[in-house]
């Protein structure tokens, strides 16, 4: 008991080392300062195998600067010397024991992490659901449920499971806001889901991570995190005074090059699934809970 | 296809590049004519079958890759030093990293490897060449025109601009029509033929031209890497062969391997691309390993701790390394349990490379350690490569790696290792063996300050790409807004590149110093060694061995050394016999052109060339075939001449 | 002579250390056959609205093939009986009968390729036809080259009779023939049977 509680004071103290020498000195470490649960869960990850490979790398160097020191080859040193010395059976369990404890430790909580995350970060309410596709070289997310679309830019309600259904109409790339969780790739023909949650409102980072070509590198688009009742409003807005995606301003949207924000009231049902089908998706025999076309995929 | 999208010569930097390159031809071209060494490149280099020239053209050739490469690597750090910045475009950017990329691990990793290979293994294993030195020859032809076609890329037709991955659809005509990806496609594939075949004959050369006496678990541990390195090879080189093979069957027959139409499914790509990319890294990074087992032994005077454990480390890494490539896609999605299953045997592999790093510690421990410039780069790597190791499990936890995929802290991580661990070993190998290759040592001076400018540089350059992916900061971006928080880290981050250039030019200096006024090392065993390849003379001779040596148990000359110091050692009388020896061949250097022509003309979809080159490379296989005069035998006067003319005589 | 001569190997290894590393040859041309046999099945039911197997696949057309090429890896064992005996003029007869026999291979081959580009199945029509085609067309370009060899072959054995290095290229070639049989073979499940089953 005493060993365990030792064990979490020192996890503890450097934690906050960590967080210290990491975020304590700018708010640009956008990846160790979170906003929503998914980033959280991945945080603590990121702690603890940092602390956990410290507690093995951290002595070994330290060991290897004391021996290069200790076992320097001067006529005056008069440490020890066995220049046939080659084995030691209980050296070599410690050495093959210590990093087989260190995967077995950090394994289970890997496991524990990649399981939560397929899963809606909270169940008490209903997710929301936003279907984004990535094209040359721009972001389309559309909102099946409020038959409403965007591109470079999204808005989503803080505390509200948000379901990313991803896509690409173009070369792979992959969707990233790290305030609120990791990445995950959009690939012509397949729909992937990743959750993400908001807790506090505000302006996130959301970027292109994976090379697609030309424009690649201007592929950002800020995610907009605010209260359910602004996010209604928003919508209404948008509804009112946005115009309406056709089917051969989609065609533009899609043609190779860099455009601006928009925003619009509607566009044309069955649009996303139609991208998926388009490039492939019934190919597709990948069954499991990261594939599925969604059961709300048309508006 | 026009002239002006043939020869590219709109960019002032690749015109600066056109024309130096036509001027360093036309230099090389003179001096040869001048001092009259056409005759002399000919018969002692082009056609060699021997496997030390053959390690130094190896050597060479990966030192102007590595020139190339880093040139590539330096316009990249000063593209990024600042937001916003103007040098280059992102078309131009886009090709500089895929051709940095692919030339760093596939035209400089795998030469300089197999340099060492080359240099080496028949030396150590007290072998008189390597097990088929015609086929030698040929891997290192089709390696070096496989390099000078994806170099001319620069200058004709275009570079590749789609990565070093060359995931499709990105890689596919639809988006990207023009020569670059054919080059990318054509010339790793010749030499990757060559790699396939250097595979085999260290394979064979290991396991069946050792010197007598010599048993598997008495090789030096250079050759039981290289050993692991050959296996890796044979079994991750084909996949990629046929990975590149649909690739191009997508491009210029119209396949739908990969396309997004016609049920095509570029998945399927990532995941062969990783099967061979992943098993690449440790076919790079074994030999290293090799190497500084040799270095810790030798510079600490003892013998290696745990020689049982480095070998089942070694086999147990060459096996584990297939079964780790999804974590190169951990954010495709493949479901959990597929990435529960990668998580976890990622971690598995840091096992036995961990136990490799606690037994180098162990070999120095109670030791006496003397801080040459082998034993410099080794302590170098050990820490550079904990620390790249230690990131590595860090990639390895799925969750996290969500957040670090595609971000610096990757591109830090990689670089963490590859630099650390080949090429830090590559130079410890090079420092190593060089007086046994080229008769005298390297000045320690200069190497010293080569040393200390690259490690400094490594951390300046590299430490702060990991804070720039916690920053967000994704790879591959030739421009970047000033409102990150980015700029101040790119800013350290290029001056370690340039760094880094400055060891890259101390080392060259170094060189060209150390051929000029070092000494001859006439001992033929400059650091007290422990293996063979210090009983014979620096240089060695043509034949390596006078008298092939007999061997009891490891660490053979060590022993041999103690033995004749004793007071009652009496010599064993060793009996000179004619030597059969392989005659040097054309062919090889023929069929690489061959495949030049070849692959330069399906670069263009010329098909007509590209048949002609074609019915070259058969011609080269047909001629050699009907070749049996392929041998000759060195008389016994002649050896007695060359070991007394090296200061031995028998 | 050999014995009079020191090596480091024994000259007489010198023919095994060839055939040992053929054999690695071997392993690795299994791995590339292998990753092809992947890409197969994976996108094997990928039409994209083109033809399916049961429509192309024409079935005396492949158990002709395959029953040809089986023959022609028994001729060419029969050919290496005739090297145990050190019968130049028997062992090229096998040979050239193999050779034949490979020769009618391609042929039907060639035949059901064409015929199939005819009914408007290319290699472009969709995925599933891509990787038909360069699976069993790898396994073809393999059988060209086999006789390729064969042809030189013969042709050293005329010059100059069964001699320690002719006779080892004898065994590398028969056991690549024996190989593109064996390859033959999931060719002919994989690809034919489960293909119009």
């Amino acid at each position: 008991m005493i060993t365990k509680r030792r064990l979490v004071r020192l996890k503890n103290i450097l934690m906050l080392l960590l967080l210290f020498v990491m975020t304590g000195c700018s708010k640009n470490y956008i990846v160790l300062d979170p906003k929503g649960p998914v980033g959280h869960a991945e945080l603590r990850l990121i702690i603890l195998s940092t602390i956990l490979i410290a507690i093995v790398c951290v002595p070994v160097i330290l060991l290897m600067l004391y021996i290069v020191y200790r076992y320097r080859d001067t006529p005056d040193n008069n440490a020890p010397y066995a220049p046939n010395w080659e084995s030691s059976r209980l050296l070599e369990i410690i050495w093959w024991g210590v990093p087989i404890i260190i995967v077995a430790i950090l394994g289970y909580h890997t496991t524990k992490g990649i399981y939560g995350l397929v899963k809606p970060p909270t169940t008490d309410k209903t997710p929301i659901t936003i279907q984004v596709t990535s094209l040359d070289w721009k972001w389309l997310f559309q909102y099946p449920d409020q038959n409403i679309a965007t591109v470079n830019h999204v808005r989503i309600p803080t505390g509200v499971p948000v379901q990313f259904v991803l896509t690409s109409d173009a070369p792979m790339n992959s969707f990233w806001v790290p305030q609120l969780g990791g990445q995950e790739y959009t690939m012509p023909g397949m729909a992937m889901r990743l959750w993400l949650q908001a807790d506090h409102p505000g302006k996130y980072f959301g970027t292109g991570a994976n090379f697609s070509g030309e424009g690649f590198a201007h592929m950002r688009f800020p995610v907009i995190a605010e209260s359910q009742a602004d996010f209604n409003q928003w919508v209404k807005k948008v509804k009112k005074t946005a115009p309406p995606m056709t089917q051969s301003e989609y065609e533009a949207i899609k043609n190779p090059g860099l455009i601006d924000q928009r925003t619009y009231s509607s566009y044309p049902p069955n649009s996303f699934v139609e991208t998926l089908m388009k490039n492939g998706h019934h190919h597709t025999e990948r069954r499991n809970e990261n594939h599925d076309v969604p059961s709300t995929g048309t508006p | 296809m026009q002239t002006q999208h043939f020869f590219i010569v709109g960019d002032p930097l690749i015109l600066g590049a056109d024309i130096s390159i036509i001027l360093v031809s036309a230099a090389i071209i003179f001096v040869l004519t001048y001092f009259k060494k056409w005759g002399w490149l000919w018969r002692e280099w082009l056609t060699t079958v021997d496997h030390k020239k053959i390690g130094i053209m190896y050597f060479i050739s990966a030192l102007l890759m590595l020139f190339r490469g880093g040139v590539d690597a330096l316009l990249m750090r000063l593209q990024l030093m600042f937001p916003n910045m103007n040098l280059l475009e992102s078309e131009h950017y886009n090709e500089i990293f895929t051709t940095h990329g692919t030339i760093m691990i596939l035209f400089m990793a795998m030469p300089l490897i197999f340099a060492m290979f080359n240099i080496a293994v028949p030396l150590q294993i007290g072998a008189r060449d390597v097990a088929y030195p015609f086929l030698n020859a040929v891997s290192f032809w089709l390696f070096f025109f496989g390099a000078l076609l994806l170099n001319l890329s620069f200058v004709i037709g275009g570079s590749p601009n789609a990565s070093w991955w060359g995931y499709p659809p990105l890689s596919e005509l639809t988006f990207n029509p023009g020569p670059g990806e054919n080059f990318y496609i054509l010339s790793i594939q010749i030499s990757g033929i060559g790699s396939i075949a250097t595979g085999i004959n260290f394979l064979i050369t290991i396991l069946k031209m050792r010197a007598p006496g010599m048993r598997l678990m008495d090789m030096p541990l250079f050759t039981w890497s290289v050993l692991s390195s050959c296996i890796v090879i044979i079994a991750a080189f084909p996949v990629l062969t046929v990975a590149l093979f649909l690739l191009f069957m997508d491009r210029f027959a119209g396949a739908h391997f990969f396309t997004m139409t016609h049920g095509g499914d570029p998945m399927m790509y990532v995941n062969l691309f990783w099967m061979w990319g992943h098993p690449e890294v440790y076919i790079v990074v074994l030999p290293a390993f090799g190497i500084f087992s040799e270095v810790v032994s030798v510079f600490s005077k003892k013998v290696i701790f745990g020689y049982t454990s480095m070998v089942v480390s070694l086999l147990l890494i060459s096996v584990y390394a297939y079964f780790t490539w999804v974590h190169h896609f951990f954010t495709m999605g493949a479901g959990a349990d597929v990435n529960t299953f990668f998580s976890i045997s990622t971690m598995l592999i840091a096992i036995p490379t961990g136990v490799k790093v606690f037994n180098w510690l162990l070999t120095m421990y109670r030791g006496r350690i003397r801080m040459t410039e082998p034993m410099l780069w080794t302590l170098g790597f050990i820490v550079c490569f904990v620390v790249g190791g230690a990131t590595g499990v860090m990639l390895s936890v799925a969750p996290a790696d969500y957040q670090y995929h595609n971000s610096y802290f990757v591109v830090a991580h990689f670089h963490n290792v590859l630099i650390g661990g080949t090429v830090f070993g590559m130079f410890a190998g090079m420092t190593y063996w060089w007086p046994k290759i080229f008769g005298f040592k390297l000045n320690p001076t200069l190497g010293k300050w080569a040393f200390w400018l690259w490690n400094i540089g490594f951390y300046v350059c590299f430490m702060p790409q990991y804070a720039l992916g916690f920053m967000g900061m994704t790879r591959r971006i030739y421009t970047y807004p000033d409102d990150m928080g980015w700029t101040p880290y790119n800013v350290v981050s290029t001056i370690g590149a340039f760094i880094m250039a400055l060891g890259f030019v101390f080392q060259v200096w170094q060189i060209v110093y150390s051929a000029k006024r070092m000494d001859r090392d006439v001992t033929g065993d400059p650091w007290d060694g422990h293996t063979l390849e210090w009983s014979t003379t620096s240089p060695a001779p043509y034949y390596n061995f006078a008298v092939i040596p007999k061997v009891e148990g490891r660490d053979a000359f060590w022993k041999e050394k103690k033995k004749r110091s004793q007071p009652d050692y009496k010599p064993e009388k060793r009996e000179l016999k004619p030597i059969h020896f392989p005659k040097n061949s054309g062919i090889p250097f023929i069929m690489g052109v061959c495949f030049f022509i070849a692959g330069f003309g399906l670069t263009f979809h010329w098909v007509w060339l590209g048949v002609i080159g074609l019915i070259g490379v058969a011609a080269t296989l047909y001629a050699r075939s009907f070749q049996y005069d392929t041998e000759y035998v060195i008389p016994v006067e002649e050896i007695k001449k060359t070991e007394a003319a090296l200061g031995r005589d028998i | 002579m050999a014995h009079a001569v020191e090596t480091g190997v024994k000259h007489e290894d010198h023919e095994s250390i060839k055939i040992a590393g053929f054999w690695i040859f071997l392993v690795q041309d299994v791995l590339l056959f292998a990753t092809l046999f992947a890409t197969y099945v994976v996108l094997r039911n990928h039409y994209a609205g083109g033809p399916t197997p049961k429509e192309l696949f024409d079935v005396p057309g492949f158990v002709a093939e395959t029953f040809i090429l089986l023959t022609s890896s028994f001729t060419s064992g029969l050919a290496a009986l005739q090297l145990n005996k050190k019968s130049v003029g028997g062992l090229i007869t096998w040979l050239v009968i193999t050779g034949v026999l490979g020769l009618a291979f391609l042929g039907f081959e060639i035949n059901e390729f064409t015929n199939m580009v005819q009914e408007g199945a290319t290699i472009s029509t969709s995925a599933f036809l891509s990787a038909f085609f360069t699976l069993v067309g790898t396994h073809g370009a393999h059988v060209t080259l086999g006789l390729g060899w064969m042809l030189g072959l013969i042709i050293q054995l005329a010059r100059r009779g069964i001699t320690p290095v002719t006779s080892r290229k004898v065994s590398v070639l028969s056991l690549y023939w024996h190989f593109l049989d064996a390859v033959w073979i999931f060719i002919f499940t994989v690809v034919y049977l489960i293909g119009v089953m």
